[in-house]
């Protein structure tokens, strides 16, 4: 039993200072990047919440061409983006702006890469992240933009609920539209900052889509959905370290394979649920999940 | 009930015992009508009671659960040529890069594969149903900067380019003014008469359409009463098709429709000629 | 004189090297200008974008596999395209699953690319999967890669007109009989198979760039769709071919003798030519007609 037991949690993946390091990272972005995530899908901002960390990866390159932190860099170029993007009055970001932006993002980053000649590993792990990347000093950087991010999401949680479910409404009640929707896509900057050095560039999206997607599909109110959100992402992070120091497997493979499980699994109950309900001859009417997107 | 002239002649639309049930919810109940050729019939009824669902049947988008629907007396199959379809309103953004006339154009033969290649008689079709409907002014303006009555006048224009013998439209007044809306239905109504068009036109207010309908198609909870503006909006007959206790009442020359505990005010100021017999938004 | 040859490098033109990545440049900017302007008329670039990302998932499996890069990028474009589409049967959900099932393949693009990497020692493979490069086409790709886009032009043009009325008014093209899924899957194929080559032999991000970016600009200039394509192709060309000669050039630029990469180049030339679609006044913005004037 022991033996099982050290082979699925062995020694050290609760007392190795990087590790405790991680676990504390960790909890904090899967918090973020699961509160963040329910506005991700409320608005259906899905290309969004990809292209913000996905082109914040230049930053990255261009701090390591300057000799600069790498976060820092993740943090400017997030948030510079999230500026371009968010300046609007639609609900949903134009599609074709966020590609212009992600591929003006990503071909400078081809090319700071290209001048700093970057180490190829490090490319590899800002791409699709790793474990033991968080120092202390980290871990403190993270907590204090954790503690921001989440006070700030619960200064604008409720008009940026009627702000993405009515917008005009929100517009018919006073509530500063463009305001809003800037705060969201610096929101997703945010959370894309505290995610990438750990899950990487690529996948930093899987967390803010598919734990809050499943969400959606087994909650109806925002607040139960906020909360099964948030579960979800710091199950699947827990899960993910754990599995991602037993095999060595890339971190972000596993994020993301534990994401799509989440969210696999929850409309598949849901299918389920309706299914049976409808035999027991309860109307279907009214059992459409609450406007997403 | 039946079409005020069984005549010899065959009925444009007929339902034979329609039915139409959507899961474990019936949404039409035995319908029963035929409309003569050349007849103006607004659909009327409350959110919900299955108004554009008669459209999809006519248009073969939907079939029928029981029971038989026949357009010019064959079983309906769905993109015929002989009918032309309005949709309610259409979305576009002002970058679309489509104009008025392409928009147009598409009824002709947007249906067809492979590039469209120019030609002068493809020209003056459009252009003559640009003109017929009133929109030659702004032929060339992109659908995306146009207003809503301008962009129905297009829809309309669409829909009349196969010459149609059955015009179907599904609540165009819905995102008019009233002004935009008036012009709207004068115009379908000069094109009906001077084509021998049978039109369809869903509406869920029957004010605006009194003085040129030929014949009201009242649908309520599934069910369905055919007749003149005076065989068929009376408390009556409305109380038997809604099966509870319905007030018809006559106001300065506009019909008010009691059949529930709220009157809804229209916008414009307008008060809505009937009552809701749920509140859900239903299928529509 | 002295202009033209600080501009057009002595060499340019015979270089085997520049030829192929213009040619390959050029027959991927065209198709990826025809299918864009569908692309961006239908919302669907991040689709788009996501395709070439869920192609180098393929391409990374291929390597791991032994196999050749072109058929993992297909294969798993039509994949991760079917997956899309059969999973969001309404349109609020495309963005989510389309989330949701670019996650899935990039992380077992990560996977994959991990294994390669436990297996060969090196990154060289990562780096060209996930960025491509126009020089370092194999030159025994033209053949398919002209091949292909073709295949996707000719879709386009086969579907263009009931494309253009489903994408502009759903209900009113299927009341006229056209099967609109058909017509959606049909141009979703055109699509896969543009942004896959592309991606093959450009990377993802050029793919997205060039499906995207001449397209959004033509738009803004023309109200026809025709025109715009026309446009958007001429465009394309001129990104692609103002890049690679800016690419080639700066191998004299410093870090010296290094070069500063071509997708930054074409992305660049794009990025100031959409400028300066916003720079000149919008056609709505146009004078002379009172848009707001209800019934003319």
């Amino acid at each position: 039993m022991s033996g099982i037991w050290n082979a699925v949690f062995p020694p050290g993946l609760f007392t190795n200072p990087l590790l405790i390091h991680l676990w504390i990272a960790a909890t904090v972005i899967a918090v973020v990047a699961g509160t963040v995530g329910v506005f991700v899908n409320l608005r259906g901002d899905a290309f969004v919440a990809h292209a913000v960390p996905r082109g914040a990866f230049a930053g990255a390159a261009a701090a390591s061409l300057v000799g600069a932190n790498t976060v820092l860099g993740l943090g400017v170029f997030a948030v510079v983006m999230a500026g371009a993007i968010g300046m609007r009055r639609q609900r949903r970001a134009n599609p074709v702006d966020v590609a212009l932006i992600l591929v003006l993002a990503l071909g400078l980053g081809d090319l700071f890469l290209t001048l700093s000649q970057a180490y190829a590993p490090l490319v590899f792990s800002l791409l699709f992240g790793q474990l033991l990347g968080v120092s202390a000093t980290d871990v403190w950087l993270i907590g204090a933009l954790g503690v921001v991010v989440l006070v700030a999401v619960g200064v604008v949680y409720r008009p940026l609920l009627l702000a993405s479910t009515a917008p005009e409404l929100a517009a018919a009640r006073g509530v500063p539209i463009v305001a809003l929707n800037l705060a969201f896509t610096v929101l997703v900057a945010l959370a894309a900052t505290l995610t990438v050095p750990v899950v990487g560039a690529l996948l930093a999206f899987s967390l803010m889509v598919g734990p809050a997607a499943a969400g959606w599909y087994l909650a109806r109110t925002p607040g139960r959905v906020l909360g099964l959100s948030v579960a979800v992402a710091i199950a699947v992070v827990w899960i993910a370290i754990v599995l991602g120091y037993d095999t060595n497997l890339p971190i972000g493979f596993l994020v993301s394979a534990l994401c799509l499980a989440a969210y696999v699994t929850a409309r598949a109950w849901r299918w389920a649920s309706r299914k049976g309900r409808s035999r027991a001859g309860a109307g279907a009417a009214g059992s459409e999940p609450l406007a997403v997107g | 009930m039946d079409a005020p002239n069984p005549a010899a002649v065959e009925p444009a639309i007929a339902f034979e015992a329609v039915s139409v049930a959507f899961g474990r919810r019936e949404v039409l109940r035995g319908l029963d009508f035929a409309v003569a050729p050349g007849s103006f019939v607004g659909v009327i009824g409350p959110n919900g009671a299955g108004k554009t669902t008669v459209l999809r049947l006519a248009l073969g988008l939907v079939r029928p659960t029981r029971g038989a629907v026949r357009v010019l007396g064959q079983v309906v199959h769905r993109g015929s040529r002989a009918l032309g379809y309005v949709p309610q309103s259409l979305a576009a953004e002002p970058d679309l890069p489509l104009r008025a006339r392409d928009l147009v154009g598409l009824g002709l033969d947007g249906e067809r594969w492979g590039l469209p290649l120019p030609s002068r008689t493809r020209r003056r079709r459009i252009d003559a149903c640009l003109e017929r409907v009133g929109a030659l002014a702004y032929a060339d303006e992109p659908v995306g900067t146009l207003s809503g009555g301008e962009r129905q006048r297009l829809l309309i224009g669409q829909a009349l380019l196969t010459d149609p013998q059955i015009l179907l439209m599904d609540e165009p007044l819905a995102n008019l003014d009233i002004r935009s809306g008036r012009a709207v239905i004068d115009l379908i109504a000069t094109i009906a008469r001077e084509r021998q068009v049978t039109v369809l036109f869903v509406s869920h207010d029957v004010n605006p359409l009194v003085g040129v309908l030929d014949q009201v198609l009242y649908l309520a909870d599934g069910r369905a009463v055919l007749g003149t503006v005076d065989q068929v909006v009376r408390s009556d007959v409305l109380s038997q098709l809604y099966g509870r206790p319905v007030e018809v009442v006559r106001v300065q020359g506009h019909i008010l429709v009691f059949a529930g505990p709220d009157v809804v005010p229209l916008e414009h100021g307008e008060l809505a000629a009937h009552g809701r017999t749920r509140s859900t938004a239903g299928h529509a | 004189m002295g202009f033209w040859h600080q501009l057009v490098a002595p060499g340019f033109f015979q270089s085997g090297q520049v030829q192929a990545a213009l040619v390959i440049g050029s027959v991927v900017a065209v198709s990826s200008a025809v299918a864009g302007i569908f692309v961006v008329i239908r919302g669907q670039a991040f689709l788009g974008h996501a395709l070439g990302d869920i192609g180098a998932t393929g391409a990374a499996a291929a390597a791991l596999a032994g196999l050749q890069a072109l058929w993992g990028f297909l294969a798993a474009g039509l994949v991760g395209g079917l997956a899309v589409d059969v999973s969001s049967r309404r349109a609020r959900e495309r963005d989510v699953a389309t989330g949701v099932v670019l996650s899935a393949m990039l992380g077992l693009s990560a996977l994959f690319l991990y294994l390669i990497s436990q297996a060969s020692g090196g990154a060289g493979v990562t780096q060209q999967i996930l960025f491509g490069s126009i020089f370092a086409v194999d030159p025994a790709l033209t053949d398919p890669i002209v091949g292909f886009s073709l295949l996707s032009v000719a879709l386009v043009a086969l579907l263009f007109r009931p494309l253009l009325w489903s994408s502009v008014h759903l209900e009113a093209a299927r009341a006229r009989g056209i099967p609109v899924g058909l017509v959606s899957l049909g141009f979703l194929v055109a699509v896969i198979v543009t942004v896959e080559e592309a991606a093959l032999v450009v990377g993802a991000l050029l793919s997205t760039a060039l499906l995207v970016g001449p397209a959004a600009t033509a738009i803004r200039f023309t109200g026809r769709v025709g025109r715009a394509m026309l446009l958007a192709v001429g465009l394309g060309l001129l990104d692609v071919w103002l890049g690679v000669l800016l690419s080639y050039d700066s191998y004299t630029w410093p870090p010296a003798g290094r070069g500063w990469p071509v997708s930054f180049f074409i992305v660049a030339v794009m990025i100031v030519t959409h400028g300066v679609s916003h720079v000149r006044p919008h056609r709505r913005l146009r004078a002379g007609r009172a848009v707001s004037e209800p019934l003319g």
